[in-house]
């Protein structure tokens, strides 16, 4: 059973998340990053490595920075690729999430980078198909790339994770980056504080390998990072937070707060930014702030992903000398 | 490179048990020696040139090239590390992962690029060399240089500085490591 659980979730032929990934498995992704890291500095950075494949990205939600960057690691690589988008598909005229997969499979896509409004939508578009599937967010569940390139962005910093302290600040509770970001962060050995209002909290934080906080002052000076969620406008009517304004006061990282954070502290923000609502201008524009090194740390860590799922040849049941044999169902 | 790989790939997976040793450390260095002055001779000198070592096995060679050619003539050239996993022609056939990253800073444009591997064999690592090198512009040459030629070529592509050419059988493997230069076979 933990053989097969793991050739679904983990490395083997889907990235549904970052649930069921071991230490080793981060690592080999992170430390795979470097040499496609390496591929976006060159003159002309494209290598042919996934010439002939194509890559079909199916987004039933809104999103341009992550389907841009799918897009851009895939032609980096070769491959050609495919879009879906619900706001311009047939989905209005009524298809079903599963008469879309097989459509585009049927256009000879080798790899689906599914992103949907409700959690566990990968997992079921793995179970659908046989094509590798890459989770670029279900609802509020889990949005892995996202997390290995807030890894990859704070190891390129840092060096390594471990005893690192980082602080992950807003709406944790519907945040797929906060609970993907939490498992991978503490996997490769960091602290994790959760600080937000307790409305904002998931209700069952007890299981998780952090601590929390609601108030983001006392830690400032003590974090080796900050983590700001993007705080979505329509919590508000929700009745989570009072006013965008008094959210501001507690939670926004202003240069005010900046100041007070190590000098070699690192602001990490998933983007898209709400100026001055959890970051303002000049805490984003601070030497601290990673944020654009995140975007493109982003399509590095994406153009290994696809390589791992369709270049490396693991597919193929081919295995290295020395490795156990894992043969796809 | 192509070598390491392959002892890593069924069915030649398994230990590599040597049967002779070719060269010996000495060996190699008089061999490095030898292509160094070839490579002055041959370009007049180290004007423009580029020692382009590939990952793995050919970068401790290109090193050590690359000093022979400063003890030489006084001047030290431009070293890089070349990785072509990416640009290999077997992808999807048999795992195939960067092993390491490449590092190639020099602009290339009208340069003489020298490439360095331990062992040519089938040559297809080369071809796969020549075309990520066409990535980072328009040299005015490349040549090749290759510590063990042994034959079995797939294409066509000839060294341009052999340190040895060693006679081998095809299911023979060629080792290149720090304490010399084995041939053996893989044993399961």
């Amino acid at each position: 059973m933990s053989a097969d659980a793991r050739h679904d979730t983990g490395l083997g032929r889907h990235l549904l998340g970052i649930d069921g990934l071991d230490r080793s498995d981060l690592e080999e992704i992170l430390d795979l990053t470097d040499a496609f890291a390496e591929i976006g500095r060159r003159p002309i950075p494209r290598v042919p490595a996934l010439r002939g494949r194509t890559v079909a990205t199916l987004f039933f939600e809104n999103s341009t920075r992550t389907r841009m960057s799918f897009e851009t690691a895939a032609r980096r690589l070769s491959a050609d690729t495919v879009a879906f988008s619900a706001g311009t598909s047939s989905l209005s005229k009524g298809e079903s999430i599963r008469d879309t997969v097989e459509v585009v499979a049927s256009y000879g896509a080798d790899v689906l980078v599914v992103r949907h409004a409700m959690a566990g939508t990968a997992h079921r578009v793995a179970e659908w198909t046989d094509l590798s599937v890459v989770n670029a967010g279900d609802g509020c569940h889990e949005h892995p790339t996202q997390a290995l390139l807030d890894c990859y962005t704070l190891r390129e910093r840092r060096g390594s994770l471990d005893g690192m302290r980082i602080a992950i600040v807003g709406d944790v509770s519907h945040s797929r980056v906060a609970r993907s970001d939490v498992l991978a962060f503490t996997t490769l050995g960091a602290e994790v504080v959760l600080v937000a209002p307790a409305t904002m909290l998931p209700p069952a934080i007890e299981g998780w390998p952090v601590t929390v906080a609601h108030e983001l002052d006392p830690l400032l000076g003590d974090l080796d990072a900050t983590y700001l969620l993007r705080l979505q406008r329509e919590r508000i009517t929700e009745g989570l937070i009072p006013s965008l304004r008094e959210y501001a006061a507690d939670f926004c990282l202003t240069a005010g707060r900046v100041a007070r954070m190590r000098s070699d502290a690192l602001v990490l923000h998933p983007g898209p930014t709400n100026r001055g609502v959890e970051i303002s201008a000049e805490a984003a524009a601070d030497h601290r702030s990673v944020i654009l090194d995140q975007v493109v740390n982003g399509v590095s860590v994406r153009m290994a992903v696809l390589f791992l799922l369709l270049g490396s040849g693991r597919q193929l049941g081919a295995v290295e000398a020395g490795d156990a044999v894992e043969v796809d169902r | 490179m192509a070598e390491r790989e392959r002892r890593q790939t069924p069915p030649f997976g398994g230990v590599f048990v040597s049967h002779a040793r070719i060269m010996t450390t000495d060996d190699m260095g008089r061999a490095v020696r030898r292509m160094a002055h070839e490579v002055i001779e041959r370009n007049h000198g180290l004007d423009d040139l580029v020692v382009v070592g590939l990952q793995t096995g050919g970068v401790p060679i290109a090193e050590r090239l690359a000093e022979t050619l400063a003890d030489i003539e006084g001047l030290h050239p431009l070293v890089g590390t070349l990785d072509v996993a990416l640009h290999r022609d077997d992808i999807g056939l048999r795992p195939v992962v960067p092993e390491a990253v490449t590092d190639l800073t020099a602009d290339l444009d009208g340069r003489v690029v020298v490439l360095v591997d331990d062992v040519l064999f089938t040559g297809r690592t080369i071809r796969a060399a020549l075309d990520a090198l066409c990535d980072f512009g328009r040299p005015r040459s490349i040549q090749l240089a290759v510590m063990i030629d042994r034959g079995h070529r797939e294409l066509p592509i000839r060294p341009d500085y052999v340190g040895k050419n060693l006679p081998t059988r095809r299911d023979e493997v060629v080792d290149v490591h720090s304490a010399g230069v084995d041939l053996g076979v893989m044993q399961k």
